[in-house]
């Protein structure tokens, strides 16, 4: 395979992380996001849970896109993701019982969350399955690494934790601010990040024009 | 009767299901443009929101009987993705003028979480539970959905005409409008029973 149609093939898998981070960019699936951020375990965890999801029912949607009727193709979308979300949820139940108690009800609701269904409409009924993988991983990995980072952020700010390790110094001089993992820093938290992350994304982008724009300068003349 | 006070007093404001439970963030964030549309929207989702508390209620004796408990994701949105489809057609045939009101916002409900989770809090999470608690849960979460949609919709309508940085523009100074609408209501959580 050549190098071009390589990068082409895992196009949709970087887009998924950067450029179209569902979080931040398209902002989809904020219920879970704002929700389940309290730490960056259960960010992580919850990441970790809707890619899977997503994955297998971008596969299936996109194995069955010929057969699917185009009038009942939202109910049929519903049923594959709701499938998949309900083995998810046996899974923690079984094997992770803290993490399926702290996650709790949203668990459930990975069902309603907008990416996947966004997703299966407008990427995967329209693509062969290896694309559509691939973009069920970019997205989810995006997805996963987003809600991480708010959890992270407002973990340490609101308890002075880091993944569940109490980081003494911060506690014993009084830093963490409660607010940050009350529902009111969560919205604060997100939309500062939200302003960062665009204007990162902003600023590499228009980089990388000036650095093409540059380069094919210089090879015309 | 004053557990069903509690229960409304509950649901609009200690626990008001779009700013301290986190459902339904999506419409609240992409319908509260202008007022009328988030009124709309609010009335829908209560309609909606109560007549489905009843139906999965029923559904869900029916599946705790059959030791069936585990279907409640699947049996639940189905339930809602087919009662929203009946609704439209029912609201379109008898009430053209509510159906003109509410329109487009039906269909869009039925990916808004708030629904499929009010149905199952009725079934998970309430201490005591009939078909008229779950009813006025349903009810009174509708409600507290409209009041915050309608709060943030008031405030954008302001900002439109605000110096907002470039940065800030579109969602995250809203985010941050909802979060000091959040911080307002936190005030709540002191009224616990």
């Amino acid at each position: 395979m050549s190098k071009a149609s390589l990068r082409e093939t895992f196009e949709p898998l970087t887009t998924g992380v950067f450029k179209n981070n569902a979080t931040f960019r398209l902002v989809l699936g904020t219920c879970p996001t704002l929700a389940v951020t309290t730490s960056a375990l259960n960010g992580l965890s919850m990441g970790l849970a809707t890619t899977f999801v997503l994955v297998c029912s971008n596969a299936i949607v996109s194995l069955l896109r010929n057969f699917i009727p185009r009038k009942v193709r939202i109910p049929a979308y519903i049923l594959v993701i709701a499938t998949f979300s309900t083995l998810v949820q046996m899974i923690m139940r079984k094997w992770l019982p803290d993490l399926y108690d702290s996650l709790g009800l949203f668990l459930s609701l990975v069902v309603v969350n907008c990416i996947l269904l966004a997703r299966a409409e407008s990427f995967a009924s329209l693509n062969p399955v290896i694309p559509s993988v691939l973009d069920g991983v970019g997205i989810g990995v995006g997805f996963t690494f987003s809600l991480t980072l708010l959890g992270f952020i407002r973990e340490l700010l609101g308890t002075g934790c880091v993944f569940g390790f109490e980081l003494s110094f911060l506690v014993e001089a009084g830093l963490p601010m409660t607010i940050f993992i009350l529902p009111a820093g969560g919205f604060m938290v997100y939309g500062f990040m939200m302003v960062i992350f665009n204007v990162a994304v902003k600023a590499a982008e228009k980089k990388l024009a000036e650095r093409k724009a540059l380069k094919s300068g210089g090879g015309n003349a | 009767m004053p557990y069903v006070v509690l229960l409304v007093i509950n649901a609009i404001f200690v626990n008001n299901f779009v700013l301290s439970r986190f459902l339904g963030i999506c419409p609240f964030l992409g319908v509260s443009k202008k007022t009328e549309t988030a009124l709309g929207m609010g009335l829908a989702v209560i309609f909606v929101m109560g007549v489905a508390s009843v139906i999965t209620y029923a559904i869900d004796l029916a599946l705790v009987a059959g030791g069936m408990e585990y279907l409640r994701t699947i049996v639940f949105i189905l339930v809602i993705a087919a009662l929203i489809q009946l609704v439209e057609i029912f609201v379109k045939r008898f009430s053209p003028s509510l159906y003109s009101a509410l329109g487009v916002y039906l269909p869009l409900i039925t990916t808004n979480c708030a629904v499929l989770g009010v149905a199952i809090m009725n079934v998970t999470e309430l201490s005591e539970v009939n078909v008229l608690y779950a009813f006025v849960n349903g009810i009174a979460s509708g409600i507290g959905f409209t009041i915050a949609i309608l709060i943030l919709a008031g405030i954008r309508e302001k900002l439109e005409f605000a110096d907002i940085p470039e940065s800030f523009k579109g969602f995250p100074i809203t985010l941050i409008a909802a979060s000091i609408i959040a911080m307002s209501f936190a005030a709540f959580s002191g009224l616990s029973f």
